[in-house]
């Protein structure tokens, strides 16, 4: 690894590397142009930045603590893991330091509208949550398999006064929850601001929503060096469009003796065909306004992704994640379902904390690699969500093993 | 001259706008479109958008994202698609073809593999939907070194700082999306569309057609009168979905399309 500037990207066009862009119908290019103009100017400006810090304290309630894993450290008999809290945030995943960022910008550009785009629903309620904070509608797109299978947050949506609209076209998933939004969008272009939740879509969002997170990034180098006083040597992360993992990997790019590395999920193995991990099953396309790696088959049509996680079962990934892949800053490794569900049932038993399946994939990879490292290795893993939203899932789960038992 | 540019000059003589019909390749399977296709020039269609279906198009709205599965779920592919102008130019050397679509499956295809197969096959312009003139280089560039005429997508959206923009490189024909919204949403008044095309008038010299919500031959007429095509696509698409048979829906489509040509062309231009 010779190049040491990951940072840097996107450029002017929104790519990083060959992956990224603006692959937009007509209608809504001045729409993204304008947001990128607006977020720029934003960036810049110290007052938005000191709305932005009040509410990621006083509402979000960050800092969110490093946390030492002790007991999971002590069962792995290996590296010294740190779970990084984003799961004690408001709404409980790392979903609402972005929709923060975003609700602030939307009103900066006096938009009356939110819409947005979810998967397990974690997005949904964090942009239901700024958009009753912030006194404004939004209407939220849902697969139908997902509103089956996320009852909970559906409801908690329903509770912060979201408009669910159930999508059933294709499977009924994140992605064509996505397509649902976008068509929404174009129809709306005058009062309407797309809070997109993940680091994809047209630029700026991979770099807007990558922006956002990187505070988890942020504070764990500074928590590190307090308890620590030094770097991680590893981050570990779970990806499905890759926005709590860009959060946490960006600040370390650059920094070349920390390890990184990013967790698929396998579904039932990337060598079958159920499983969502776009860069180790995936080849390069355009989709949801990016060039990046998508799960397609040989005539470019889009196939559908599976994993036991909701929030991961999509054929894409971030740009930024598809770049790092390539320049192989970043290690793309997968998850199967059922290490998931190990070690969701392992954390929750060891550390007395029910996580996310999302972030069970994360864990699976942590436990799976820590026995093979020294002791004084320190590994970090994005505690991106709390799993309660995944009840129903791994009751029905748990109850089918019961059955075959 | 192109087959695109003979087609619009040819009827400027005449003093008439193009009927533009857009159907779905390989909807509701290969055989049965591609009877639609040969049939429409002989129902009045003046040039042919023919739609490469996509598992996700963006910017369809409800009939065409059913179409577009119809087509799939019959095998329908890319290749298919070039096979499927192959077999109309060998009965028809005058109606200009243009696909119309989405960017991956030709991404996937090979940009460089679809130009020539595109070019041998007879096909005259590309309307990619989600290609702005910000990715030119991708495809419109080699498109258009092959002769392939590359047709941009205006909006009510695209005002006069990006016109020219959009504008610069675009061939054959100006697309105007009359409404904000999806295909086969609802449909602009016709002083929206004569506001609209006086714009574009004073940025372009190419032939404006108009589409998006136009679905019987009186909004066709009205519409036929303000500019050099009219596009017709949801309705064409929704007598497929209605058809109970391959036959029912090519009699039907064709059908449609003879009123729609009769609509356009008793409206002479003013």
């Amino acid at each position: 690894m010779t190049q040491t500037n990951f940072r840097s990207g996107p450029d002017a066009n929104g790519l990083f590397g060959a992956f990224g862009g603006r692959y937009v119908a007509e209608t809504l290019m001045p729409l993204v142009l304008d947001l990128a103009r607006e977020y720029e100017a934003a960036k810049a400006d110290p007052e938005f930045n000191e709305q932005l810090a009040y509410f990621q304290r006083d509402y979000i309630g960050r800092p969110n603590p490093l946390y030492f894993a002790e007991r999971l450290t002590e069962h792995c008999g290996g590296a010294k893991i740190f779970f990084k809290r984003e799961e004690l945030n408001h709404t409980g995943a790392h979903k609402v330091n972005n929709c923060i960022g975003q609700v602030l910008l939307a009103k900066r550009m006096g938009k009356k509208r939110l819409i947005a785009e979810t998967g397990a629903g974690m997005h949904g309620v964090a942009t239901a949550t700024v958009a009753a904070r912030f006194g404004l509608p939004c209407v939220i797109y849902m697969g139908a398999t997902d509103i089956e299978r996320q009852q909970a947050n559906v409801f908690r949506m329903k509770l912060l006064g979201a408009e669910i609209v159930p999508v059933t076209a294709g499977t009924g998933t994140l992605k064509d929850a996505m397509n649902e939004a976008l068509r929404d969008w174009v129809t709306n272009v005058d009062d309407t601001f797309y809070l997109i939740g993940t680091v994809a879509g047209p630029h700026p969002y991979p770099a807007m929503v990558r922006d956002f997170q990187s505070i988890i990034g942020k504070e764990t180098r500074e928590q590190l060096q307090a308890k620590e006083g030094r770097l991680p040597d590893s981050l570990i992360a779970c990806v499905g469009g890759g926005s709590n993992a860009m959060g946490l990997f960006h600040d370390f790019l650059d920094d070349a003796s920390v390890q990184i590395i990013g967790v698929e999920a396998g579904g039932h193995g990337v060598d079958t065909d159920k499983h969502a991990a776009s860069l180790n099953g995936g080849v390069p396309g355009v989709l949801h306004g990016n060039r990046t790696y998508l799960l397609q088959d040989a005539d470019g049509q889009i196939t559908d992704a599976h994993s036991i996680s909701a929030g991961l079962d999509y054929p894409g990934i971030g740009p930024e994640h598809a770049y790092l892949h390539e320049v192989k800053r970043v290690e793309y490794v997968s998850i199967t379902d059922d290490e998931a569900l190990d070690a969701f049932h392992a954390t929750c038993r060891l550390e007395g904390i029910i996580p996310a399946l999302e972030t069970s994939h994360a864990l699976a990879e942590a436990i799976k690699r820590a026995p093979t490292l020294p002791r004084d290795h320190l590994m970090v893993v994005c505690l991106s969500g709390r799993g309660d939203k995944d009840m129903q899932t791994v009751m029905s789960h748990m109850a089918a093993q019961e059955k075959q038992a | 001259m192109s087959r695109l540019e003979q087609r619009f000059a040819d009827l400027k003589r005449e003093g008439r706008a193009a009927l533009v019909t857009f159907v779905t390749a390989g909807d509701p399977g290969y055989d049965a479109s591609l009877a639609i296709l040969k049939g429409l020039p002989t129902a009045g269609a003046d040039v042919i958008e023919l739609g490469m279906p996509f598992t996700d198009p963006m910017a369809d709205g409800v009939a065409i994202q059913l179409a577009t599965l119809r087509a799939l779920e019959a095998g329908q592919t890319l290749a298919k698609t070039l096979q499927m102008v192959r077999e109309f130019r060998t009965g028809n050397a005058t109606t200009p073809i243009v696909l119309m679509g989405y960017y991956n499956p030709i991404h996937r295809f090979g940009v460089e593999k679809f130009v020539a197969e595109a070019r041998d096959a007879g096909v005259d312009g590309l309307i990619i939907v989600d290609l702005p003139p910000e990715h030119d280089a991708e495809l419109a560039t080699p498109a258009q070194a092959a002769g392939i005429d590359f047709i941009r997508l205006t909006t009510p959206t695209t005002d006069d700082a990006r016109l020219p923009r959009v504008l610069e490189r675009s061939s054959g024909f100006v697309y105007y999306v009359s409404v904000a919204g999806v295909t086969g949403a609802g449909s602009a008044t016709s002083d929206q569309v004569s506001g609209a095309i006086e714009r574009l008038r004073r940025h372009t010299d190419l032939p404006i057609s108009v589409g998006f919500g136009i679905r019987t031959p009186e909004q066709a007429a009205a519409i036929a009168r303000l500019a050099d095509g009219v596009v017709v696509g949801s309705a064409l698409v929704d007598k497929v979905a209605n058809a109970s048979t391959g036959e029912q829906a090519v009699s039907d489509v064709l059908a449609l399309c003879s009123a729609l040509a009769e609509g356009v062309r008793g409206a002479r231009k003013g």
